[in-house]
C-alpha cells in the first residue's frame, strides 16, 4: 500500500464526494485537503496538477485528477 | 449475442437495468459513467420519497439499486456507434464491439460547448462547466460565466460569494432563467452583466488569463482567470444514424418508448420526451425497458 495519499477536494463536487466514498469502502486511509477553504492548498494543487479541477489525488507523488476508478485502483493494488 | 445492450447509466439507464435485471433478461449496460447528469445537480427536492437529496447522494442510491443485482455494467465504455446488421445491433466502444436483438438508447445529454479557439486548451485550465465542482477554486479570483439561462444564473450566484468579480457575458439583449434569479445576479455589487457579447476566444498561456468578445462589431477582452460555461446541454446522440431525430438531435420516442426503428428503444434526456427530469428518464427507462422486453417476447430469433 503507498504510504502517502493525499486528496485534494471540495465538499460540493460530485466526483470528490463519489472518490471519497470510494476510498472509504475500500479502506483506503488518506489525508484531505479542503480546497475550497484552504488557499494554501489550492494553489499547492494548480501548481501541482497545472490544472483547476478537483478532485485530484496524489499517492505517493504520482498525480491523479478527476475520480478515474481505474488508475486509483493499479496504483493503490487494490484488486 | 445479448438480448439487450442498455447505452448509458444515468437514472433511466439505471433503471431500465433494474427491470431487466427483474426479468431475468440476458444483457449488458455500456456507459461513460454511472448516475449521469443526476451527480451533478446540487439539490434534488423532487423526486418521490425523498424530501430533499444531493444529487451525488441519488447517484449514489441508484447505484447501489443497481448492484444489489449481478448485471454486467461496463464504465468508461461510451458507445461510439451503434449498427444494424442481418438482423441484430452491434454497438462499438473503443475497447470492443457488443452484438445484441434489442437496444435501449438512454445516454443522456452533455454540456453544450462554446467551439472558439483556446476553448479545449483551457479545459479544467481555468475553464469548467460546472460551477459546483470547480467554483471554490476560483476563490479570490476574477471569472467570467457564459450564458444567460438558469445555470448561468445559479453559477454567477454560487461565485458573486467568493469572487471579487464576476463578468456574466450573455449574448442575448437580457438575461434569460427565473426573474428572480435575474434580479439577485443583477442586484450583486461584484456581478456585472455584458450583454449582447459573443465569446470569440478563450486566452491564456498555462491557465486561463483572459477572455475575448465581440460586441457591437467591436472586439474586447477581459483579463479573468476563470470562465464557466453555462450555454446549455445537448444530446449524445452522434453515435447513431439508424433512429430519427428533431433538429436539436434527440431522439423521436413515440409513448411507448419506440424509435423510428424496430429493436431500438430510447429513453430520458436523450429523447424527445417533453420536460427533462430525474423521475421522469427513471419512469422512461423502465417503460423502455418493459417495451424491449415484450418486442423480445414477440420476435423468434
Amino acid at each position: 500500500m503507498a504510504s502517502s495519499i493525499l486528496v485534494y477536494s471540495t465538499p460540493t463536487c460530485p466526483h470528490c464526494v463519489r472518490l471519497k466514498q470510494f476510498l472509504a469502502e475500500n479502506k483506503v486511509d488518506f489525508v484531505n485537503y479542503d480546497v475550497s477553504v484552504d488557499r494554501e492548498k489550492a494553489n499547492e494543487v494548480i501548481k501541482k496538477s497545472g490544472q483547476m479541477g478537483v478532485p485530484v489525488m496524489d499517492i505517493d507523488g504520482q498525480l491523479i485528477i478527476g475520480f478515474d476508478k481505474e488508475k486509483i485502483k493499479s496504483a493503490l493494488g487494490l484488486a | 449475442m445479448y438480448d439487450l445492450i442498455i447505452i448509458g447509466a444515468g437514472p433511466s439507464g439505471i433503471t431500465a437495468a433494474v427491470y431487466a435485471a427483474r426479468k431475468k433478461m440476458d444483457f449488458l449496460v455500456l456507459t461513460e459513467d454511472i448516475g449521469g447528469q443526476t451527480v451533478w445537480s446540487s439539490n434534488v427536492e423532487n423526486y418521490t420519497g425523498y424530501q430533499f437529496i444531493a444529487g451525488a447522494e441519488l447517484a449514489q442510491k441508484f447505484e447501489e439499486h443497481l448492484r444489489q443485482y449481478d448485471i454486467a455494467v461496463r464504465e468508461n465504455e461510451p458507445v461510439i456507434s451503434l449498427e444494424k446488421n442481418s438482423g441484430f445491433f452491434t454497438a462499438t466502444t473503443a475497447k470492443a464491439a457488443y452484438q445484441s436483438r434489442a437496444v435501449i438508447i438512454a445516454s443522456g445529454k452533455r454540456s453544450r460547448e462554446l467551439k472558439v479557439p483556446g476553448e479545449k486548451e483551457f479545459r479544467n485550465r481555468g475553464l469548467t462547466y460546472c460551477a459546483t465542482c470547480d467554483g471554490p477554486l476560483f476563490s479570490g479570483k476574477v471569472v467570467a460565466v457564459v450564458g444567460n439561462g438558469n445555470s448561468a444564473l445559479d453559477a454567477a450566484l454560487q461565485l458573486v460569494r467568493i469572487s471579487p468579480r464576476v463578468y456574466i457575458i450573455n449574448d442575448i439583449s437580457a438575461l434569460a432563467g427565473d426573474a428572480v434569479m435575474a434580479e439577485k445576479v443583477i442586484a450583486a455589487k461584484n456581478a456585472a452583466v455584458i450583454n449582447n457579447a459573443q465569446v470569440t476566444a478563450i486566452l491564456g498561456d498555462k491557465l486561463v488569463s483572459g477572455i475575448r468578445f465581440k460586441r457591437n462589431d467591436r472586439e474586447e477582452v477581459i483579463p479573468v482567470e476563470g470562465v464557466f460555461v453555462e450555454i446549455g446541454l445537448i444530446p449524445n446522440s452522434d453515435f447513431v444514424h439508424l433512429v430519427k431525430k428533431n433538429d436539436l438531435g434527440e431522439i423521436e420516442v413515440d409513448c411507448r418508448n419506440a424509435t423510428s426503428a424496430e429493436g431500438v428503444f430510447a429513453a430520458g434526456d436523450v429523447t424527445t420526451v417533453p420536460e427533462k427530469q430525474i423521475i421522469i428518464a427513471a419512469g422512461e427507462g423502465a417503460k423502455a425497458c418493459l417495451s424491449a422486453f415484450r418486442y423480445l417476447a414477440s420476435h423468434k430469433f
